[in-house]
């Protein structure tokens, strides 16, 4: 039988690889905003398919939260803000199409040279199939990581190391930061302008 | 579950991932679409008597069981209509796209011990993040009508999910942290035994966020009081206002799919999942196997385990219906609230609660408070996942005093679920789905 020959996880690997590709380029040749944002969406949750497929279960659950949750936020103002007809259609002019080759083409010709450099990457895995399920569990470890416990680095003989030098508490910290002043920045821009000079009126 | 065709019934490698594949998809198709036939026909009976009426009593016999199936050859019997403005792709996609995300999220949502089609480490996660995603179908569907009255439900349901979708992640932390997995099979199983040891009696924080968790679940599945988007007294139908027929109806049922869905997450996280208030579900099975078989039920081998599954499966589906059940009450009884009072609940009573709550739960965790089921003199099923004792331990190691001994290797701290799962149901993903 034709179907006990093929490489399963090769073919879904195809399938989702080529979902993600097809829809990235109908993000490129859509002319509607709303078109693209939803061909936009397809994409990334092919590509969180690509997570699943690895075994990397909580990456791609974090893909469909943050990238297409967050292009889900996108196509809200996208809708919101072009809804009328004229700023629905966006025509792409030939320069831009010459710049944004330009840089695109060049961060994809970075990418695959370091992809390609990665020696471990040349040839196939030969423990491809051997992944099991307690591989997969890897979330505590993340979970640790951000902590500032790097459960995989604790057989270093560096006392440094081993005691949560490694971790990512503090990039961890700084991002929580981050997010929290933009997070008041934004309440700060969005909330309801209250204009002193009416008198006796509502704001 | 393919290992099972693999090496007992000696399929093929393709075919038995396939089988096992097209069981667990056509068992949870049928709890989504079974499901909403019952539903429906429950919210009928439901309304009816809330309002002094006797809903449907003709179809199908005395209690009108059968009125939903007619609707149902009604809705396909109908013409699909598109309007002449529509965005006419994304208008046929949308119901679709709603009703998938609310289908997906159930592969990774446990019926009993194990009994899962995927089970997914990060459970929990998994069902938030798809659960957010139904919106979307409902916003293609409001922007694609081309009306403004579908327009303004979309954007209504948008905002409304996205703010709700804050204090419903909050409640939900509660009990991972709790239990310290985010693995639903893993937390179903820890709240084994009698039911002071389910997570609502853990503590008084987690009494109140469980309450949190309903009125936030109840918003972010669109359910009255919250339904702004569909508000038939002011945007005629909301974001469905152009649907008829089949598509229409699409749209109903990944409604009454996240209605049970938020249901089940509610009975797994606060309710022991498919354990009962007592536990007698194993040793009930045991006997039954031993009279059936005059005695001998170590021969049966799993069949008294799969009896006890069973009985947490029907055990699991009660808790569910009861959730949507009250969630109908609710619905019939209070009134819609408006717009900014709907934001009003989310950001100023909602969150604060739940923040308040997890900062509770969060200190009666860390100071070893007692727990309901330690007032009551039980012990809690040692159900921790693997690393919980093996980090305890290396974070001992690795503080200055006791880096000396270090003893520990990396492997160990691979966590291992302590869960009497046995990886059936982790056919696809994680390993080569094929002959490799």
């Amino acid at each position: 039988m034709i179907f006990a020959a093929m490489d399963w996880h090769a073919f879904f690997f195809w399938m989702f690889a080529l979902l993600t590709c097809g829809f990235a380029l109908a993000v490129l040749f859509s002319n509607n905003v709303v078109h693209m944002a939803f061909y936009l969406i397809l994409s990334l949750g092919a590509s969180a398919g690509l997570f699943f497929l690895a075994g990397a279960e909580f990456v791609g659950a974090m893909q469909l939260m943050i990238y297409v949750g967050g292009t889900l936020v996108l196509v809200i103002f996208g809708v919101m803000l072009t809804a009328q007809s004229r700023f629905v259609s966006m025509e792409t002019r030939s320069g831009e199409w010459v710049v944004a080759l330009g840089v695109g083409g060049s961060l994809l010709f970075m990418l695959m040279i370091t992809a390609f450099n990665v020696e471990d990457w040349r040839s196939p895995n030969p423990r491809q199939g051997e992944v099991t399920v307690a591989e997969t569990q890897v979330v505590s470890q993340i979970g640790l990581g951000f902590a500032g416990v790097r459960v995989d680095k604790l057989d270093q003989p560096d006392g440094q190391l081993r005691g949560g030098m490694s971790g990512y508490l503090l990039p961890f910290v700084i991002v929580s930061i981050h997010l929290l002043v933009v997070l008041i920045g934004a309440a700060y821009m969005a909330r309801t302008k209250r204009r002193k000079d009416v008198s006796g009126g509502r704001s | 579950m393919a290992d099972f065709f693999e090496h007992t019934l000696h399929f093929p490698v393709w075919l038995a991932y396939l089988v096992a594949a097209l069981i667990h998809c056509v068992l949870i198709i049928h709890v989504v679409a079974v499901g909403a036939l019952i539903f429906i026909w429950m919210e009928r009976k439901i309304s009816g008597r809330i309002q002094d009426r006797l809903g449907p009593t003709r179809v199908g016999g005395a209690f009108g069981w059968l009125q939903t199936l007619a609707d149902g050859i009604k809705l396909i019997a109908k013409e699909d209509i598109t309007p002449g403005d529509a965005d006419v792709m994304l208008f046929k996609i949308a119901p679709y796209v709603s009703f998938a995300a609310s289908f997906c999220a159930y592969i990774a949502l446990p019926f009993s011990d194990g009994w899962v089609a995927q089970h997914l480490n990060s459970a929990v996660f998994f069902v938030l993040a798809v659960l957010g995603l139904e919106v979307f179908g409902v916003i293609l569907a409001g922007y694609a009508s081309g009306s403004k009255w579908s327009l303004f439900g979309a954007m209504r349901e948008a905002a409304q999910v996205v703010s709700y979708e804050v204090p419903l992640g909050m409640c939900v932390v509660v009990p991972v942290f709790v239990c310290g997995t985010m693995n639903l099979v893993t937390i179903g199983n820890m709240q084994s035994g009698l039911f002071t040891n389910w997570l609502i009696f853990n503590d008084p924080f987690t009494f109140a966020i469980f309450w949190v968790y309903f009125t936030c679940a109840v918003a972010s599945v669109n359910r009255a009081p919250f339904d702004l988007a569909e508000a038939e007294s002011e945007l005629v139908a909301g974001f469905h206002t152009e649907y008829s027929g089949l598509r229409w109806s699409f749209f109903f049922m990944a409604e009454y799919g996240s209605m049970f869905l938020v249901s089940g997450l509610a009975a797994i996280l606060f309710f022991g999942g498919w354990n009962g208030p007592f536990p007698i579900a194993e040793p009930l099975a045991t006997t039954l196997v031993n009279v059936v078989t005059l005695g001998n039920a170590e021969s049966w081998g799993g069949l008294s385990t799969y009896l006890a599954n069973l009985m947490g499966c029907v055990n699991f589906l009660l808790k569910g219906f009861v959730g949507v059940t009250v969630m109908m009450w609710i619905r019939w009884t209070l009134p819609r609230l408006r717009i900014d009072q709907v934001m009003t609940t989310c950001l100023k009573y909602c969150v604060p609660l739940a923040a308040v709550c997890f900062l509770g739960a969060m200190f009666w965790q860390l100071n070893g408070m007692p727990t309901g089921n330690d007032l009551m003199g039980f012990q809690r099923g040692l159900q921790t996942e693997g690393w919980v004792e093996t980090a305890d331990r290396e974070a001992t190691a690795v503080t200055p005093a006791g880096s000396a001994d270090l003893s520990a290797d990396g492997e160990s701290l691979v966590p291992v679920a302590a869960d009497r799962s046995d990886g059936d149901h982790l056919s696809g993903l994680a390993e080569n789905g094929g002959a490799g």
